[in-house]
């Protein structure tokens, strides 16, 4: 099964971290990360750019409305996503747990795949 | 979770928790009291229960009681209370704060933001007082930025708020106009804090860096508020696309780097990207205004892989359009700059020639017009630009910048003495 992992977290928060933290962070991460890419379970892996380069498109309506900004403002954001591929909740879990000792703090939210196509097609 | 989020959590709440409290008892000691005191606590109990799934709610929730507890205890002391506070205090005290709508914070940070940029103080005050209230730099920190004593930006930062006091900026949501003057009088303060780190007038690399990250908050923090403001996404654009080179901006030594000498490869992808894609955002508006034109033009510089690719042409464009929104003298100094690429140091000196008297006393001027006459082999009077710009230099890094270019006029003075010599 394939999951996708949501990063939610508070960009004011995550904004806020200097280069030398955001390095340490994404240097931890990358330790974690590294074996489970290797083995085929973990990626894409994507991080956002901060939701004020957001742009919307509402398609209710015809032609469809572009507005700036994200499409919900909340409490934390999505910052980012992995593909993850598991045999089953728990082993993705423990994925989530992993990278999240490394990179504390916000929430994954956890939500397997029901269709995935890759670049290349299929997949 | 550690102290280290739990002071960036506070630090992110801090404008809209200090806003609603500002709101809520209309007085800025109070609101930063009632801020610090809910601080306090949220740093007791927030390491063992975890944050709130609102801090700021919860902040100013906190806030809110231990100010009027502390009224409260005042209205027994005093023998006889002030009407108005009372019957403030009753308002204060009938509302709930559970669910505070997204609207009502806008205005109250645009009005906390507004407060430190009131027209009536001169703008170092106008910046002290926005790091101090909005970002929650301690003075210690601001003094330091501003290579200014403690006691002095205390004494700075008091004359400001008495000043505020005085001056009763009015509570009621703002109509459509009196928002945008106020979002625009906010924007030049932010922009402002980011020259003062920029500009490197003073205070270390790291602090001056601080300040520029600071206005990036701030400028982010404002385009939440505000997402279809074309001007606002220019400005965070603006920032970003400056900041992005600040790592190549000065060498070892401290001295300046110009930029077609800099390290392009020290340059911060991220922030470039970041602001290309906001310009984009902005320019779908079609309302140019400055701060995306000067973005257009710092985006054309970051997009150039070597000096030599750099688009001149577009450059002296966009200053054309800068001069047309915002005629100064230095908007037509820079674009001189940019006239001299495109058309010669001849063009851009006469350019330039009638902006003497109005940019005599401007560092700036004297070291363009001096790299002018270098090109077009004018060296004596090259020499007494420099010197002129080297009395004009704000900075050590400015001043040892040009003495540089007067080494390199005597070095080329000397090669040509010796060709004539040998001839």
């Amino acid at each position: 099964m394939q999951y996708a992992i949501l990063c939610y977290h508070s960009e004011d928060v995550v904004c806020s971290w200097s280069k030398e933290e955001d390095d340490a962070v994404m240097a931890k991460l990358q330790v974690v990360q590294e074996p489970l890419v290797k083995a085929g379970k973990l990626g894409p892996i994507a991080r956002l750019m901060p939701t004020t380069a957001a742009t919307t498109l509402r398609k209710a309506t015809d032609p469809p409305l572009v507005i700036d900004g994200p499409f919900a403002e909340t409490k934390e954001q999505l910052l980012g996503f992995y593909i993850a591929e598991a045999q089953s909740l728990d082993e993705v879990l423990q994925i989530a747990r992993d990278l999240g000792r490394a990179n504390p703090g916000g929430s994954y939210e956890i939500r397997p795949i029901a269709y995935f196509q890759s670049k290349s097609g299929g997949g | 979770m550690d102290v280290g989020d739990i002071d960036r959590l506070l630090m992110a709440a801090r404008p809209q928790a200090v806003a609603a409290l500002l709101r809520n008892f209309r007085d800025l000691d109070t609101a930063e009291e009632a801020f610090q005191e809910a601080c306090l606590r949220a740093l007791k109990t927030w390491p063992g229960n975890g944050p709130p799934r609102d801090p700021a709610a919860w902040l100013i929730f906190v806030g809110r009681n231990v100010a009027l507890d502390a009224l409260r205890r005042k209205r027994r002391e005093d023998v006889l209370p002030s009407e108005d506070l009372l019957s403030n205090l009753d308002d204060a005290e009938g509302e709930i704060v559970q669910h505070l709508d997204a609207a009502h914070y806008r205005d109250d940070i645009l009005r906390l933001l507004f407060v430190c940029c009131d027209p009536v103080l001169p703008s170092n005050q106008q910046i002290a007082l926005a790091l101090r209230i909005v970002s929650g730099l301690s003075v210690k920190e601001i003094a330091r930025a501003f290579l200014v004593g403690e006691a002095a930006m205390e004494q700075r930062i008091t004359r400001a708020k008495r000043k505020i006091a005085e001056s009763q900026v009015p509570f009621e949501a703002p109509g459509a106009v009196e928002r945008a003057e106020r979002l625009a009088a906010v924007a030049t303060v932010i922009y402002l804090i980011f020259n003062e780190g920029y500009s490197a007038s003073g205070g270390t690399a790291h602090v001056r860096a601080s300040l520029c990250e600071e206005a990036i908050r701030l400028a982010r923090l404002l385009l939440r508020l505000f997402p279809s403001e074309p001007e606002i996404m220019g400005l965070t654009a603006l920032l970003l696309l400056q900041h992005a080179r600040q790592a190549a901006r000065l060498d070892t030594s401290g001295a300046i780097v110009v930029l077609e000498d800099q390290d392009r490869s020290l340059w911060n992808a991220a922030m470039i990207a970041e602001g290309l894609t906001l310009i984009d955002k902005a320019m779908r508006h079609r309302r140019p205004g400055v701060y995306q034109v000067q973005a257009a033009i710092a985006a054309l510089h970051a997009q150039a892989k070597r000096p030599e690719d750099t688009d001149w042409a577009q450059i002296d464009r966009l200053y054309e359009a800068l001069e047309r929104l915002q005629p100064s003298p230095v908007v037509t100094l820079n674009r001189a700059v940019a006239v001299g690429k495109t058309q010669g140091p001849a063009a851009a000196l006469a350019m330039i020639e009638p902006l003497a008297a109005q940019l005599s006393g401007y560092f700036y001027f004297h070291g363009v017009k001096g790299a002018f006459l270098m090109q077009l082999g004018r060296d004596a009077e090259a020499r007494v630009a420099f010197d002129q710009a080297i009395t004009r230099a704000n900075t050590a890094a400015e001043a040892s910048h040009i003495r540089a270019q007067i080494d390199r006029l005597i070095k080329d003075s000397e090669r040509g003495g010796i060709a004539t010599a040998r001839s």
